[in-house]
């Protein structure tokens, strides 16, 4: 065993690359569950947004042109489950769930002619004066673009939902459809705004393991990562803050367990794999443990009739 | 009179000829436990049906499933493929193993080949490659070329197969460079591109600048070349779009030729079951091309110790070895014999690490 092997500025610099899709997906759905809506479809529309995001910045090489398409194709995919389920009014689970499955086999056609291709790479952002900086510097100022993004857009949904009054409807809409109604807000407008948000949101992460992270092409890449995030959202309490905490901590402890074997750490393999998923659930439940509770409105299926 | 001879004869010859091609046509079938894109292990499969299709042209059909799960899947996936008609099915995954031989005891009339793995049944062949002799020249490499002294091994699961390759790695990289050091990470798949890229980043980040995989896809390679100064092998397929660094040689297995002798043995009905470990002798391993990123001196030592494996001078596995507890295993001179090598289940003296149980 030698943990002196382990560098905790590296080890640092990965866990915001490991938390970056999941933060992502996550942070997008925060906002859908946030307006009333439960999206079970993350999985689905992360490895769409992996494959357009792909595809386009191989055929244009520019990775930022593929990030941006990316979120295009998520929406696009994000799209159909509003036309469901607020103007065809179908059950948002059974939506949600056939939205993975339809994302799963349309990426896997989509990316016939990717596979065993590379991308473009995609540039660090390295910020002149502050990328030197002993152990900050590695940590927090190396990265490439898509982290500072993720990161700023935890924070631009937090203070959205706290302080504007874009928020507020959202919240309102999310917290009782009839109510927002009668006080005469657009309720299936704010909703399908949020789905999309969602959605472009969800390929924004999706792309960033297949032209940062692995990058390749590959079916069925994002391996459950659309589940974590879902899951993050609820035990995060619908938080954007927890969000980011859940994502840092789930992407620290996978790349922590990967280190500690490497270094020869004496804890057999087996506890070691699946750590990542038992403590985030822990601490997330700890972390849930204050009255705070889900949208009032979630997952109900609304109409100005009724 | 003669229009109705001529039309019974056509009828006549047109049912002998789809008779006859319903007969003739051997139906082949593939179970994989990746897509056929994964660019290694399954990719190489997919090679050798290929090349059933070329050598044999409309005498056989081919089907194949991918990215089967190795377990209760597994058992539904070859069920369903004997149904539907396959003479023969090859099954190349280790994890396939009791499903296939299940499956083997309904279908008694079809005949199944399971790659890599030990059980065998009347209708039921296994065969593999001797990768570790691959391994062997790779740790010649890796041992040769280590600045760091460090090389990192992403491992899939705690089966011979891999513990073979790891000891038969490290065994060649000490040989030539007495400080050298492994570290490893099991990364319980043999396909996960996010997860192989996170393993090498870790390895990288621990100091390795050589890394190994027993994994299938392209994506330690990408990180390595993110890195930069690491150098990787291509795992079971050339990997060349990473030449010449990071990736400077590769194990290739080439299923080709075995493929298409056991189906013309089925096609010949002389198809009996055997144990078939052939390793670079007769060409069921082949090392690919060694970049000039390597020195030539090195390269020219590796290709010596390639050469004196297909003629049966060396053995990868000779004595004197000791296993990691300091128990003697082999005494000087003394090569291990195939039963060992096929159940291996310790690490050789010098490894750092437990193997998972």
């Amino acid at each position: 065993m030698d943990l002196s092997s382990i560098n905790p500025a590296l080890l640092l610099a990965s866990l915001l690359v490991a938390a970056t899709p999941i933060l992502l997906a996550a942070i997008g759905e925060l906002v859908v569950e946030r307006s009333g809506v439960l999206n079970l479809g993350v999985e689905g529309m992360m490895i769409t947004g992996a494959i357009c995001g792909f595809a386009v910045a191989v055929e244009t090489g520019s990775p930022l042109l593929g990030f941006v398409l990316a979120a295009f194709g998520g929406a696009v995919l994000a799209l159909l489950f509003a036309l469901l389920t607020q103007f065809a009014l179908a059950n948002q689970v059974a939506s949600g769930l056939a939205l993975t499955l339809f994302g799963l086999g349309l990426s896997s056609l989509m990316g016939q002619g990717y596979v065993g291709i590379k991308p473009p790479p995609t540039p660090k952002l390295d910020i002149p004066v502050l990328s030197d900086l002993p152990f900050i510097g590695r940590v927090v100022f190396s990265h490439d673009l898509m982290v500072y993004f993720g990161l700023a857009l935890v924070a631009a949904v937090w203070a959205t939902l706290k302080y504007t009054r874009v928020g507020l409807v959202l919240r309102a809409v999310g917290e009782n459809h009839d109510a927002a109604h009668a006080l005469g807000y657009k309720v299936v407008r704010v909703r399908l705004m949020a789905i999309l948000f969602g959605g472009a949101c969800a390929g924004l992460g999706g792309a960033y393991i297949s032209l940062v992270r692995v990058p390749q092409w590959t079916e069925g890449m994002t391996a459950g990562a659309g589940w974590i995030a879902l899951a993050l959202v609820v035990f995060a309490s619908w938080k954007a803050g927890r969000v980011l905490l859940g994502a840092w901590l789930f992407g620290g402890v996978t790349v922590l367990q990967l280190n500690l074997q490497a270094a020869g750490v004496a804890i057999p393999v087996e506890y070691l794999s699946m750590s990542p998923y038992l403590i985030t659930i822990v601490v997330l439940v700890i972390m849930s443990a204050d009255k705070s509770r889900a949208p009032a409105s979630l997952g109900r299926v609304f109409h100005a009739s009724s | 009179m003669t229009l109705t001879r001529l039309l019974t004869g056509a009828a006549l010859a047109l049912g002998l000829a789809t008779t006859a091609v319903a007969q003739d046509k051997t139906k082949v079938g593939f179970i994989y436990v990746g897509p056929i894109g994964d660019g290694g292990w399954t990719y190489e499969h997919n090679q050798g049906r290929l090349a059933i299709e070329e050598h044999f042209g409309d005498k056989v059909e081919t089907v194949y499933q991918e990215s089967v799960p190795e377990g209760a899947d597994a058992e539904r996936a070859i069920t369903q493929m004997a149904l539907q008609g396959a003479d023969l099915i090859f099954t190349t995954s280790f994890g396939y193993m009791d499903p296939t031989v299940n499956v083997a005891k309904k279908f008694p009339d079809v005949k199944f080949e399971h790659a890599t793995g030990y059980k065998t049944a009347d209708n039921v062949s296994t065969y593999s490659a001797r990768f570790y002799e691959g391994r062997a020249v790779q740790g010649h490499i890796a041992g040769k070329m280590t600045e760091s002294n460090i090389i990192g091994y992403i491992a899939s699961f705690p089966i011979p197969e891999v513990i073979r390759g790891i000891n038969s790695a490290y065994i060649h990289a000490k040989k030539v460079n007495p400080d050298v050091e492994f570290k490893i990470i099991w990364a319980y798949t043999w396909f996960d591109p996010a997860k192989e890229a996170d393993a090498a980043t870790a390895l990288i980040e621990q100091g390795a600048d050589v890394i190994l995989q027993h994994t299938d896809s392209t994506a330690p390679q990408a990180a390595a070349e993110k890195a930069g100064n690491v150098i990787t092998f291509g795992q079971a397929s050339d990997m060349a779009e990473y030449k010449p660094t990071p990736r400077v040689s590769s194990i290739i297995d080439n299923w080709k030729p075995y493929y298409i002798e056991r189906t013309q043995a089925v096609m010949d009905g002389t198809w009996e079951t055997k144990q078939t470990w052939d390793g670079i002798g007769p060409g069921m391993v082949e090392i690919g091309e060694i970049t000039d990123a390597v020195p030539a001196d090195v390269k020219e030592e590796a290709l010596a110790m390639k050469e004196a494996m297909a003629n049966g001078e060396y053995h990868p596995f000779t004595g004197p070895l000791k296993k990691q507890d300091g128990s003697d295993w082999l005494a000087e001179g003394e090569t291990a014999d195939d039963g060992t090598l096929l159940g291996m289940n310790f690490f050789v003296e010098g490894l750092q690490g437990e193997i998972p149980q």
